[in-house]
């Protein structure tokens, strides 16, 4: 074209025989540069962020001025019991969104330039989902700064609250293989969310997010006591208002583990086949 | 023909793309039926069909995105199924739709590849601005991709599949949807890709295309080869050019018809529609002649132009139907 100068950037003359380059830590590597992908599109797409950090604000103002004082005596005392409960709901939804956004990227053409290219397969995926570590984040902090507002104390210390905080991301983090697995699985970005919803909703009420576990119908509480949720529920409240841990955190650790363990091998598989 | 090309290709023997008996299916869709393709080294294959015709499926195949039912393919002598990553390292692929991530600006876009393909932040980072100098992008540069008109985004994504130096590249359609000006600007890009040394495979269809940037063509019909040839070699089959007169005034038609039979290649001027003219000619400058000639006869016209047959053109030669009325039969045969 006019504006073309000079001779073009390309090919050395005789194809590439050497054996493919195997430098340390591809998939490490490959996937960082990809999740930083995805957080460029997090900033690009401030809009993307603002269901999860409303939810929480509507959850709670309408349970802790509404149900607080019939549920707990005082709203006060509701508030410091439910908000680690809404951050351990608003950060499982949390994890439905990078579903959605696989289930519509992977039918664009950049997924097949992915694929084209000398890198792990999983790679993309990989990254995605580290990607979203910063929506979590993102949601945690939105979530405490609303519940400092209206009135929220962390009754431990900071290193226990942090600790609290990064086990809710960690479980988000280990989660999110769930929803990359269905978003392969089905086949439009609205199913994935209906799907996802359908999943994460009844863990979020058959648990102790809104009231104590042991106020719950019997016949519930068998599912009550192992639901990854309640475990998550009460390892941060734990940390943050030092109730007894109980082994919650390891639980909800076991959990996590559980997800990685199942959901990711599934993912990559369906990934893989997936054309 | 296709006698020929065979050992045209033979005899190089070199042959950096190599398929043969492809075969893909997808559920009653028979999108290949054993295909044959040979591209030998620094030169460009132009794989013709009309819509539906398989040429998609060919390169993804070829770029180790979709396996195979049966046949094989080698890429610089790798099998695109069970060496695909060394594979991989030596292709470009620019897709029949943008590849590229709208949310990222170009140059993010480039530099996420150069980083994908090892070039090291530096690397990466020198390999981005240098394509996006030559393609004209830097002014839009920190722009988002979503942005880019048609013919930009074209660029950008050609540019994504030349970061890596690929010695071998896959246009798929790379001008469908461009104007023709843009489309020329495309044809100039790939003429000096194949000057530095890279093997094209492009797949179009428009003959006039092919003709231009080809050094040999594949037409394929419904997922088979139905001819292989130079572009001389197709033409001298299909018919080659034919120069079209529209005069401004009918009683006109007489003695233009005496001109275009002159410097026409020979065939008689026939009026192929209402109130145009038609001669099948050789030489590019019949169309200079008939203009100088027009001129000195006091001839006023209102259209004057040179045209390689068209796709449907090419397949009724070819097939003895066209591609359009060929596809009805075809889905019935599917349906039923
Ligand atoms: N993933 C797919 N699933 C089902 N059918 C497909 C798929 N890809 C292509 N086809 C079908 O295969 C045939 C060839 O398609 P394609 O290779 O895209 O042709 P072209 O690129 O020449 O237009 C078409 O009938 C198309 O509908
Ligand atoms: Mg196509």
């Amino acid at each position: 074209m006019s504006t073309l100068v000079g001779t073009p950037p390309t090919a050395s003359p005789v194809l590439s025989t050497a054996a493919p380059n195997p430098r340390p830590f591809r998939l490490v590597r490959h996937s960082l540069a990809l999740a930083k992908r995805s957080l460029i599109k997090t900033w690009r797409t401030p809009e993307a962020l603002i269901d999860v950090t409303l939810q929480p604000v509507l959850f709670l103002v309408i349970f802790v001025y509404i149900f607080g004082g019939a549920v707990a005596g005082s709203t006060h005392d509701y508030l410091q019991f439910l908000l680690p409960g809404i951050l351990a709901q608003t950060i499982a939804t949390g994890a439905i969104a990078i579903g959605v956004n696989l289930n519509t990227d992977i039918a664009k053409g950049i997924f097949d330039r992915f694929r084209s290219l000398p890198i792990p397969r999983s790679a993309p995926l990989v990254g995605a989902v580290l990607g979203d570590v910063v929506r979590y984040v993102i949601v945690t902090v939105s979530t405490l700064a609303i519940g400092y507002l209206m009135g929220f104390r962390i009754d431990t210390d900071p290193l226990r609250a942090i600790a609290g905080c990064v086990l809710a991301v960690l479980f988000a983090l280990c989660l999110s293989w769930l929803p990359v697995y269905v978003s392969m699985k089905v086949r439009t970005p609205g199913a994935v969310q209906g799907l996802m919803f359908a999943l994460i909703m009844p863990l979020s009420f058959a648990s102790n997010v809104f009231v104590s576990a042991d106020t719950l119908p019997g016949w519930m509480q068998a599912f009550v006591d192992v639901n990854p949720m309640t475990h998550l529920v009460a390892a941060v409240r734990g940390l943050f208002l030092g109730t007894p841990l109980d082994g919650h955190v390891w639980w909800t650790l076991a959990w996590c583990a559980g997800f990685v363990a199942v959901f990711m091998p599934l993912a990559l598989r369906a990934y893989r086949k997936k054309i | 023909m296709s006698g020929g090309w065979r050992t045209l290709c033979d005899m190089t023997a070199d042959l950096v793309i190599e398929a043969e008996g492809l075969v893909k299916h997808f559920g009653k869709t028979r999108a290949l039926q054993g295909v044959d393709l040979a591209v030998p080294r620094g030169t460009v294959l132009g794989v013709l069909g009309p819509n539906g015709a398989g040429k998609t499926t060919a390169v993804r195949i070829l770029s180790t995105l979709l396996t195979p039912d049966s046949g094989t393919a080698r890429i610089g002598g790798f099998d695109v199924v069970r060496d695909a990553e060394r594979v991989r390292q030596s292709i470009g692929l620019t897709g029949q739709y943008a590849s590229v991530d709208e949310d990222l600006t170009g140059r993010q876009n480039l530099e996420l590849f150069g980083t994908l393909l090892e070039l090291g932040r530096a690397g990466a980072r020198r390999r981005a601005a240098e394509l996006l100098g030559w393609f004209d992008l830097t002014d839009a540069a920190n722009r988002q991709a979503k942005t880019y008109s048609g013919g930009m985004r074209r660029r950008l994504d050609l540019a994504a599949s030349l970061v890596g130096s690929p010695d071998v590249i896959f246009l798929d359609e790379p001008t469908t949807g461009l104007d023709p000006a843009k489309r020329e600007d495309m044809w100039d890009v790939v003429r000096s890709l194949v000057t530095n040394g890279s093997t094209v495979l492009l797949t179009t269809q428009y003959l006039e295309e092919a003709d231009a940037l080809a050094d040999a063509i594949t037409v394929i019909d419904h997922g088979r080869v139905i001819a292989h040839d130079t572009p001389e070699g197709l033409k001298r089959v299909v018919g080659g050019q034919t120069l079209e007169v529209r005069p401004s005034d009918l009683a006109d038609l007489p003695r233009i018809a005496a001109i275009l039979s002159e410097v026409g290649s020979g065939g008689q001027a026939d009026e192929i529609r209402k109130g145009v003219l038609a001669v099948p000619v050789t030489d590019d400058r019949a169309l200079t002649a008939s203009v100088a000639r027009f001129a000195a006869a006091g001839i006023a016209v209102t259209e004057l132009s040179l045209h390689l047959p068209s796709l449907d053109e090419v397949f009724f030669t070819l097939t003895g139907r066209t591609a359009s009325e060929d596809d009805t039969t075809h889905r019935t045969e599917v349906a039923a």
